[in-house]
């Protein structure tokens, strides 16, 4: 089956702490959630807060996310799914939509 | 070579591209080849109908020969493109020689997919133009004055994505349906309204474009009979086009829905928009694309523009307003509230919309808004707003007409 990663975006800083706790209870169920609809979550991780990022571009090191906005990628998942429209339906029940976005990559290979 | 021949491939090329296409796209999986091979296939019949005489179905004969040439190719290519992503096509197909009668209709399966959400709007506009009419690259761009290289561009990034992404190549299940139809049928109208009216260049109508929206609509109303925004897209087209001939005049110039020719309005088109709303509104729950239908046929049905019924004309705004609340409905909503109770409600109706701000480079708005107040007398204040909306044209035809309104504005504030 094809593989998607479904980037997940939050507020500045995008700090886990910041999650309300029906957002990080719903992140809890997303992976039976997903099964039920017939797709799998391979891989999934939360990112620590963008304070804690540092961005490194040929030699230069810089402290900081390497985009400075809104929005920071605060996690991500990989999931197993049969087509970009069964992606997007999982990507829909990802908590992150809530106060966020998410963005759907469909992986090489 | 003969002209009958000639002719019956160009008109194959009209009436069945869409079908081949669709159902060698069944079969490759992959829409590039299903084009090139489609595109083989309708230069083979230039020969071959000339050899054997013009078939009795030609959309099977050039069915069945693209589908072989697909079959060669994926055989010759098969180690190659094991490696690239096809199109995502659910159910076992089989291959069914006989052709046309026996193959299950893939027009809508390639419309769902060129009208895909996660295409970008005017990707969708030109996959649909090249894929499902089979028009030209460079006449699409010429279409849409781009230049051929943006518009080749924009078509192959979308193919690209398609087969990366894996779009899926299927009709979309009863609870999306509503949703992805409402997307085609927009990308339809878009389509119509960039041939009704360009949003640059000299000419007010481009025929072609207008011609494909009606025979596209044509085309789904036949394969979704069910689905009654579809029926309302096809009368708000009807409707809309019957008075195509008077809306500029023999310069070129625009000509008001009030100062039209009402008696060149192509009644037969009227007609039949109207037993479609009729048909439809019976039905109960009309939607955006019928209730503006309706709206256009109270005025194409009306003696002259001061006959109108425009408590009627409100009714129906109201009604569109509630399934479809956006600023440009509440901007043409005001146009009929002036004529109902007067241009000083109208206006007020319009700053709320200015106020609302996401028509800020919309030239109708100060149109609008000029014109009330050049019915109200406030003369420079209406010759300043049409200064705005001039600003915003890029149409020749619509741009000579507010110069002309701009002229007939008094200077003198009284």
């Amino acid at each position: 089956m094809p593989q998607y990663a479904i980037l997940q975006y939050a507020p500045t800083p995008g700090d886990a702490q910041d999650i309300p706790t029906e957002e990080m209870d719903a992140f809890l169920r997303y992976s039976d959630l997903l099964q039920e609809k017939g797709t799998q979550i391979l891989a999934g991780h939360a990112l620590q807060s963008s304070e804690t990022a540092t961005t490194v571009r040929g030699e230069l090191v810089t402290d900081g996310p390497f985009l400075e906005s809104k929005e920071v990628l605060a996690g991500f998942c990989i999931i197993e799914a049969a087509d970009l429209d069964h992606a997007l339906e999982a990507a829909k029940l990802n908590p992150a939509t809530w106060r966020g976005a998410v963005e759907v990559r469909p992986i090489l290979g | 070579m003969s002209t009958a021949v000639e002719q019956a491939v160009a008109d194959a090329h009209r009436r069945e591209w869409t079908f081949v296409l669709a159902a060698t796209v069944r079969v490759t999986r992959d829409i590039d080849l299903a084009e090139e091979c489609v595109q083989d296939a309708y230069v083979a019949a230039l020969d071959a109908w000339e050899r054997t005489g013009i078939p009795r179905k030609p959309g099977a004969w050039l069915t069945t020969a693209a589908k072989r040439k697909a079959i060669n190719a994926i055989e010759r290519q098969v180690v190659l493109r094991s490696k690239l992503p096809l199109l995502v096509e659910p159910e076992e197909t089989t291959m069914d020689e006989t052709g046309y009668d026996a193959v299950p209709d893939d027009r809508l399966r390639l419309v769902f997919t060129c009208c895909h959400p996660a295409l970008a709007r005017e990707a969708q506009i030109a996959l649909t133009l090249r894929l499902i009419c089979g028009m030209t690259t460079p006449d699409i761009a010429r279409s849409f004055l781009i230049s051929e290289t943006t518009m080749a561009a924009r078509i192959t990034r979308a193919k690209k994505k398609i087969a990366a992404a894996r779009i899926p190549y299927r009709v979309p299940e009863a609870n999306e349906l509503p949703d992805r139809l409402d997307a085609v049928l927009s990308v339809i109208h878009l389509l119509y309204s960039a041939g009704h009216t360009t949003p640059t260049g000299e000419h007010l109508v481009r025929a072609d474009l207008v011609e494909r929206a009606l025979h596209l609509t044509g085309m789904l109303r036949d394969l979704m009979p069910d689905e009654t925004e579809v029926r309302g897209l096809l009368a708000l087209l009807l409707v809309t086009d019957a008075r195509r001939a008077t809306r500029t005049d023999d310069q070129g110039r625009l000509v008001l829905l009030e100062d039209q020719d009402r008696s060149a309005w192509d009644r037969a088109a009227i007609a039949e928009g109207h037993r479609l709303i009729v048909d439809v509104l019976r039905r109960g729950r009309p939607g955006r694309f019928t209730l503006q239908a309706a709206i256009a046929s109270v005025h194409a049905r009306a003696p002259s523009y001061a006959e109108t019924d425009w408590p009627e004309v409100l009714a129906l705004y109201d009604a569109l307003l509630a399934v479809w609340p956006t600023p440009v409905v509440s901007l043409n909503r005001a146009v009929a509230v002036a004529m109902v109770e007067g241009p000083t409600a109208a206006l007020s109706l319009v700053g709320g919309v200015e106020d609302d701000g996401r028509l800020g480079g919309y030239p109708y708005l100060p149109a609008v808004k000029a014109d009330l107040l050049r019915r109200l007398g406030r003369h420079q204040e209406a010759a300043a707003a049409y200064r705005a909306a001039l600003d915003l044209v890029d149409n020749d035809a619509e741009r000579e007409f507010l110069v002309r309104r701009l002229a007939s504005v008094p200077t003198d504030e009284s």
